[in-house]
Formats: C-alpha cells, structure tokens, sequence
C-alpha cells in the first residue's frame, strides 16, 4: 500500500510542478493545490499506514496509529487552505486591475534607467 | 570598559548629541562644541606618554563578540599612541580651522558627526591588538571618508571622487580582511600580539606568501601607492578641512600604519620588503613627477601627499629589508627612525599647506596656478606660513623636512655599503630613485610658492583678495611653528615619541637613544645629495619652460583613471548583461530555476547518502484504496489535459475528497473531516471567483506541451518518489510520537491524540496557524476593498479642482 501512495504523491507533485510551471494564473493555483494534497499523502505514508487503531485513546487497544503526522497534516491543510483562497483572491483582483489572467502579461514595462 | 575605551568612543558617542545638539541650536558656530572633544582625547594621550617612554605597553580587553573571537582589545605602544596622537591633535586643529572655513550655511550637522566618526574609527584602528575589530574600524574610515568626500553632494566631482575612493579602499580592505584569516588560520589567533609569539609558524607556512600579498593590497590601497593612488587627486572635491585631516594627516597613513605594525611579522620574507620598497620608492618618484603639470592646488598637494606616503614606505620596506637581509641593525634603525620622524613632519608641514590653500580658495575664489600669482603683498601672513611650510617639504634647512629628509637619503644612500646578495648590481637605482624623487619634490615646492605669491599679479581672481580672518590662521600658524620647533630641536621628539614608536615597530625593548642633528659633517653624503637636490632642482625651476613640454606626450588612453573608468563602466554593463539574462522577470523561469536546483541537489544527495529499498512491512492492499488512487489518476490527468476550467475544477475537487476518503482508511477521521469541510469550502470559492473571471477562457492557447516543463516536473516527481521510498525504507530513529501516545492523559488529560497534540502538545504552532490564517483573512479584506488611484487619475481629479 505504501508503495502506491508514495507514487501517487509523486505523480501528485509532478504535475503540480508541471501546472505552477505554465503561464495561466488559474493553472498556477491548481498547481499549488495539487502539491499539498502530493504532501500530505507523503506526509501520512511517512507514519506508516493502517497499523494499528486509530490514535483515540482506549484502553482495550494496544497500539494505535502515528499521531503525530496526522497533527501535522491538519495544520497543514488548514494552511493550504489560506493560502488558496488568498492567491484565488489575488488572482481575482488582478485580473480586475489588469485585465489578464496571464502573469507573464502582468509584467509591464520596466523603468529605463 | 577602561577608561581608555571610552577615549576612543568619545567621538562617537559626542557625534549623538552634536548631531542632536544641531537640531535645536545653531547660534553659536557647531565647531565650537565638537572642538573639547579631540583635545580632550591629545590631553589624555599626552599623559600616556610617559608609560611608553619606559616601553610599557597597555593592554585592556573589553569582550565584544568572543564567540567568534572578536574582542575590542586596546593595544597602546609606542607607534600607537604616535598616531593616536596625530589623529587627535590635528584633528582638534582641523576643527578649529573648519569653524573659520565653513560657514553657518553649510550643513555643519553632518559634517561634524561624520568627521567624529571618523576619528572614533582611526583612533580604534591604532589602539588595537584584535585584527578583526581593526578591520571594522578601518572600514568605517571608507566610509566616513566616503560621507566626507560627498559632503558637496550635489556636485558631480564629488560624488565620482567619493564613490571612487570608497571603491578601491573597499577593495584593498576586504583583501586585507583575507589576509588577516589567513594569519588566523596559520596562527589559530586574531591577535596581533598573538600572532608575533607565533612567528615560527609564519614563517613555515606555505601560506604566508598569500597572506602578506593581501595584506599589503590593504596597506597601498588606503595609503594610495602605485597603482591605486588615483582615488587620492579625485578626493580632493572634499572640503579642505577634510583633505588637511583625512587625505594627508591621518586615513592615508592608516595604510603606513600597518605595514609598521605588521613589520615584526614578516619582515622575514623578501616579498614584503622587496614590494614596500619598490613600490614605495616607484610611487615617491612617479607622483612628485606628476604634481608639477598639475594646475588646481589641491591637485599639486594631493600628488605631494602620494610620493611623501611612497617615501614613508619604501623607509619601512628598507628597514625591514636590512632585517631580513642580516645586514647592519644600524641601517634597519636609521631607516625606522626616518619613517617616523617623517610620519610626524608630513602631519605638520601638509597639514598646513593643506590649510593654507583653503585659505587662499576662501580668500580668493580659485585654486588654478594659472590664475593666482603675485598675492605676497596682499597676503603677508600666508605667504610667510607658506614659506616654511613649502621649505620644509622641499628639504631645507632649517626646518623639520630637512631633517627626516637627510635621514631618509642617508638610509637610501647607505644601501649601497649593505650587501644584498643578488640585488647587488642594481642597487645603485635605489639612491638614484630617491634623488630623483626629492628633486621633483624640490621644484614643485618651490613652485607652490613662485606660482602663488610671486610673479606677477594676475587680477584674474573672482574675489578681491586679502589675509583670512585670525581663526582660519590660527591652526596653520601653530602647526609651521611646530615645523620650525621640531627643526631646531628635533631632540623633543627623540626620547618621547619617535624612540618608543621605533621600537614598537622593529618589537625590541632595547632602547634606541636616538639624537637628531641638522649636522653631520662633510662626510655626510646624505649632506651632498640633498646640496645637489636643490642645485639641480634650482637650474631645472629655472629653465622650467625648456623641459614642460615633457608632459604634453600623455595620452588618455594610458593613464590608470582611464583603466578605472572603463572598468567601472564595462563592469556595469557586464553585469546587467549577466543579470538581465536569467532575471528574466517571468515567475515560469524563477520557478525553474528552483526546481532545477531541487533536482540537482536532490540527485546529488542521493548519490552521497545512497538510496535504500526496502519492501518488507508494507500494509496490504485493499481494493477500495485502488479504486481511490485510480480516480485521483484520472483526476491529475484530466486536469493536466483539460482546456475546460470547469472541468479541472471538479477534477480538483473530485482529488480532495479522494483524498479525505483515504484519511478514512488509514485511521485519521481528523483530517478527514477537515479535508471534507475545508475542500468544500475551497471548491465553493473557486466557483465564486471564477464567476468573475473572462467567460471565455483564453488559457486553451496556452495548452501547448513544453518539453522543459515536462521535463523539470517530471524529474521532481520521480525524485520525489526516490526521497519516499529511500526514507520510508531507512528508518534511522523510533517516531518520538511513543511520546505523546504514552502521555496523552497523564499530561494533557485527553483521549483523541492527534487533538491533544494540536492544543497542547504543539500548542504554539496552532496559535501560529490562526495567526497565518488571520494574515490571510486581513489581506483578503483588503484586497477585496482597496481602491487603488492612478496617477493620472489623480492628476485629472487636482485639475478639475484647481477649476473650481
């Protein structure tokens, strides 16, 4: 199984790359929302998959899952999160002050001096 | 903190309130109030004297940073205290004179504060042991100098002389700066002290070569020898006050300092001695040669301040020579002596015609030779002070240049009864350079004189001149009475300066009982050389007008500044080439830029660390957890291939709850009930914003497959998964979550771990992420509501009010 995750957290952030690399705004965001789903999928893997319960405290249980990625990937998300809806903003903004959603377009002319 | 510290950060910490002081009070002239303050740091130092005149030496640390072994050791000698006390006595002098000179007009704030800066920064130059903190010190002298230059800075000239200055000190100090780590590392020690008890080690390490050629990048930079003496004429656009005190006094012999303190460390290698020597000699011959066409007095006085520097330091290079050659200790002394001796007397005697000319610039409106002539009658007073000063440095009797100028040719004359083995067919030239030199020296002298006061009066002046106010005389009046004192009774110095600054330099405790006489007899050939300096010098003044045409065959194209200022330029160039061509502005080749470099340190890593592979504890596979990777497949390359913006937003989405369905098979309800609510939040809001974007799309064009792209994520990609497969097989420690799992209710009294560790474990990173989380929402806020107002906009707005 955690063969599989790690692949697909591979595939996961190589097209991330692959979007946050083209010119569109919109791709870029897609972009980066791809590439925390690919981290956290890594992220989970790291902990070791479906061993043991899950990490809520019981005493007929012996062993439980690794809590602590599990915390991590929560903030995490929460994070990513912000992060996307500022840039979608952002972006929003942009394309109402600039008229374009090309970011290379946006790059105006540069002072001679 | 002693109170020897706090001497050499008075000027510092009375920069505060003087520049404070400005701000409020301006009746009285600001020179009056910073005048205390070197002459109380001369006071002090005076009382020092006696301690060196016994060969005690004062050493009080303060620890600044010892981590890194930087300490603001005080280290007062012999030498230090001589400029120590140049440093504060001319600068009291040049503070005086600068009340004459700047008017109220001028903005004395900053000229004052930065002049104090500049003596806290000389005075910790020569009052040190630790190699570092000199180095700082000796930077802040750049940049004062620079602050000082560019005091005029609405004037082209200055600003090019400020920043050229800076540019080639700069240089030759973060040199220096090499060269000092180069002696850390071969010593292990950043004192100077330190270093001398390490001599051995010096003198076996390959390395030292290395370390003396940096250090002596330092030295000829800052006291502007061969070939970066161009900063010195450039400098010149400074006030007068500035040049008597920086360009000539003080900051140029920061550089002679050095070589004297440093000479105890290698006068063993025949590369230090041999280079101060042929330099120092070079640069005395070439820029006494050069001042005599020069026009602008200053110009004269700035090529002078270069060949009296050159002459200091080939006087250091020979008395270093002499040591290591073994030759006679006689000679080595004679040669210290000289350097020292001069050092003073061209403190004195420049000093003054430093000021002198400031005066005659204030009184007169201009500073061309051409232009000047036949002021004796109008400015008696200068003339006089003139006279002696200009004398002293042509090497007359019975003033004090006489004398260290004797000294000196007599050291370069007895070079010739030394043997120095291979050198022994050329060192004739040594002698013959030196005459040379003091001839031109000669005739430029005299020229100051003739071209200012004599001749015929020109009228061609922009003011009516006449003598300067008493305050503006006062300083050159004191310092050609010392040139007159030291003359007649240059034993003053002998025992109490000039003796312990020797012996600071050659490291010996052995007294020198050193006597200075105008006298030597006949047999002194010094006596002859200096009779035929100014025999020939006299004939050659004379005839002046048969030989000038020498200098009419220079060419532009040949000279150092042309070299400088076309480096300066194609450097510029050069580099907004380089730099133009990978900033390209386009956030695509930043990007690949970074990823590029991820892959090569991420194959490079893997190379040195190794790549493990181990398949073994791997959780079985459940066919639900297929499906759940073959959707988010699906999903990726949808959105990859999609011109639809719609499309890959549902795709988007569709991978989300993939994503918390896979958190509900491995044991996270958390998280998926986060991922559940905060991807359907997200996906909302794409909707909404994309509501508001271009129906129709215009990204389809930009569709296009680009092979650096695919080829730049997919070789992330892959590394990534190198990275897991490596780092879930090689396991190096236990998971410290054991922690958290055994503690969870004994310390934080609750059941659901991964909440436990959010809110208590790792509380504060939670309280950070509502912070980020707050940044965000401030900055959507803002983004949604702020009204950004063209210019043009504005404009229009002013002009319809300025209708109304």
């Amino acid at each position: 199984m955690e063969l599989i995750t790690i692949i697909l957290s591979g595939i996961l952030i190589g097209s991330s790359v692959y979007m946050m690399l083209s010119k569109s705004i919109i791709r870029i965001i897609i972009g980066t929302a791809l590439l925390s789903h690919g981290v956290h999928l890594m992220l989970l893997t790291m902990g070791r998959l479906k061993q043991g319960n899950v990490p809520v405290l019981d005493p007929e249980v012996s062993s439980y899952t690794d809590p602590l990625p599990q915390a991590l990937i929560l903030t995490a998300i929460v994070i990513a999160f912000a992060l996307t809806s500022y840039i979608l903003v952002l972006a929003l903004r942009m394309y109402r002050e600039l008229g374009t959603d090309n970011v290379e377009e946006m790059k105006g002319v540069p002072h001679d001096d | 903190m002693t109170l020897i510290h706090l001497a050499i950060l008075l000027p510092v910490i009375a920069a505060v309130f003087i520049g404070t002081l400005y701000r409020y009070y301006r009746r009285i002239h600001l020179g009056w109030f910073v005048l205390p303050v070197p002459l109380l740091i001369v006071i002090y130092l005076f009382t020092l004297i006696p301690r060196a005149m016994n060969g005690q030496v004062i050493h009080e640390t303060m620890q600044f940073m010892p981590r890194i072994g930087m300490n603001f050791d005080v280290y007062i000698d012999g030498l230090g205290l001589l400029f120590a006390i140049l440093i504060s006595g001319i600068g009291a002098l040049v503070v005086l004179y600068s009340i004459g000179y700047l008017s109220e007009k001028e903005n004395l704030g900053n000229f004052y504060v930065f002049l104090l800066m500049f003596m806290t920064a000389m005075l910790g130059i020569v009052l040190n042991d630790n190699v570092i903190m000199l180095y700082l010190f000796w930077e802040l002298t750049s940049i004062s100098s620079f602050l000082l230059i560019a005091f005029w800075y609405t004037r082209d000239r200055s600003l090019y002389g400020a920043l050229k200055s800076m540019i080639i000190t700069m240089f030759g100090g973060f040199l220096m700066l090499g060269g000092f780590i180069t002696l850390y590392l071969i010593t292990g020690t950043f004192s100077i002290r330190g270093m001398i008890e390490a001599l051995p080690q010096i003198q076996e390490s390959p390395l030292a070569p290395f370390a003396i050629v940096l250090i002596l990048f330092g030295a000829f930079t800052k006291s502007a020898q061969f070939p970066f003496y161009i900063w010195l004429p450039d400098a010149m656009e400074a006030p007068t006050p500035v040049s008597a005190y920086l360009h000539s006094a003080t900051m140029v012999k920061a550089g002679i300092y050095l070589v004297a303190r440093f000479t105890p460390l290698f006068a063993f290698s025949n590369l230090w001695v041999w280079t101060i020597l042929i330099v120092g000699l070079f640069t005395m011959a070439w820029a006494s040669f050069n001042a005599i066409k020069k026009d602008d007095l200053k110009a004269i006085l700035a090529f002078s301040t270069v060949s009296q520097l050159g002459l200091i330091m080939s006087l250091l290079g020979l008395g270093a020579l002499s040591l290591a050659t073994g030759a006679n200790d006689e000679l080595f002394t004679v040669a210290v002596v000289a350097a020292v001796f001069h050092t003073i007397n061209h403190a004195t005697f420049k000093g003054a015609l430093f000021m002198i000319t400031g005066i005659i610039d204030h009184e007169t409106g201009t500073r061309s030779m051409k232009r000047l002539g036949g002021l004796l009658t109008i400015m008696p007073v200068s003339f006089t002070l003139t006279v002696i000063t200009a004398l002293s440095m042509a090497g007359l009797p019975p003033f004090n240049g006489f004398l260290s100028k004797e000294l000196f040719l007599e050291a370069m004359i007895t070079v010739l009864k030394a043997d120095f083995g291979a050198m022994a067919s050329t060192d004739f030239l040594i002698p013959l350079v030196a005459v040379i030199g003091s001839i031109f020296t000669f005739i430029y002298s005299i020229l100051i004189i003739y071209g200012i006061f004599l001749g015929k009066r020109t009228h061609d002046t922009p003011k009516e001149p006449h003598d300067p106010p008493v305050l503006m005389l006062i300083s050159p009046a004191i310092l050609s009475l010392l040139v007159i004192i030291f003359g007649l009774f240059p034993n003053v110095l002998s025992a109490t300066i000039i003796d312990p600054a020797a012996m600071g330099i050659m490291d010996s405790a052995e007294p020198l009982g050193t006597h200075l006489a105008m006298w030597h007899g006949f047999a002194n050939p010094a006596l002859w050389a200096t009779v035929a300096v100014v025999i020939i010098g006299s004939v050659m003044f004379y005839f002046r007008d048969r030989w000038m045409f020498i200098y009419n065959y220079h060419k532009e194209a040949f000279t150092l500044n042309f070299l400088y200022d076309q480096g300066l330029l194609y450097s510029r160039i050069g580099s907004e080439k380089v730099t133009d061509g990978y900033m390209t502005g386009y956030i695509r080749n930043y990007l690949v830029y970074i990823f590029g470099f991820f892959i090569v340190m991420g194959i490079i890593t893997l190379m040195n660390s190794g790549f493990n592979m181990d398949f073994s504890g791997f959780a079985p596979v459940g066919i639900q957890e297929v499906i759940i990777s073959l959707i988010i497949l699906i999903a990726t390359a949808v959105i990859l291939i999609t011109r639809s913006r719609m499309v890959s937003i549902i795709m988007l989405g569709s991978i989300g709850f993939s994503m918390a369905l896979f958190f509900v098979f491995f044991r996270a309800p958390d998280l998926a009930l986060t991922q559940l609510a905060i991807e359907t939040v997200t996906t909302a809001l794409f909707l909404v914003c994309f509501y508001h974007l271009p129906k129709k799309s215009r990204h389809e064009e930009r569709m296009r497959f680009k092979f650096t792209n695919f080829i730049v994520s997919a070789g992330v990609g892959i590394l990534v998964i190198l990275f897991g497969i490596s780092a879930f097989s090689g396991r190096v420690f236990e998971p410290i979550s054991e922690f958290h799992i055994e503690n969870v209710y004994e310390l934080a009294a609750g059941g659901n771990m991964v909440n436990v560790i959010l809110v208590d474990f790792r509380g504060f990173d939670t309280l950070f992420e509502t912070l980020v989380f707050g940044i965000a929402g401030i900055g959507i806020y803002t983004l949604m509501k702020l009204k950004l107002t063209r210019k043009d906009e504005d404009n229009e707005e002013h002009s319809e009010e300025s209708r109304v």
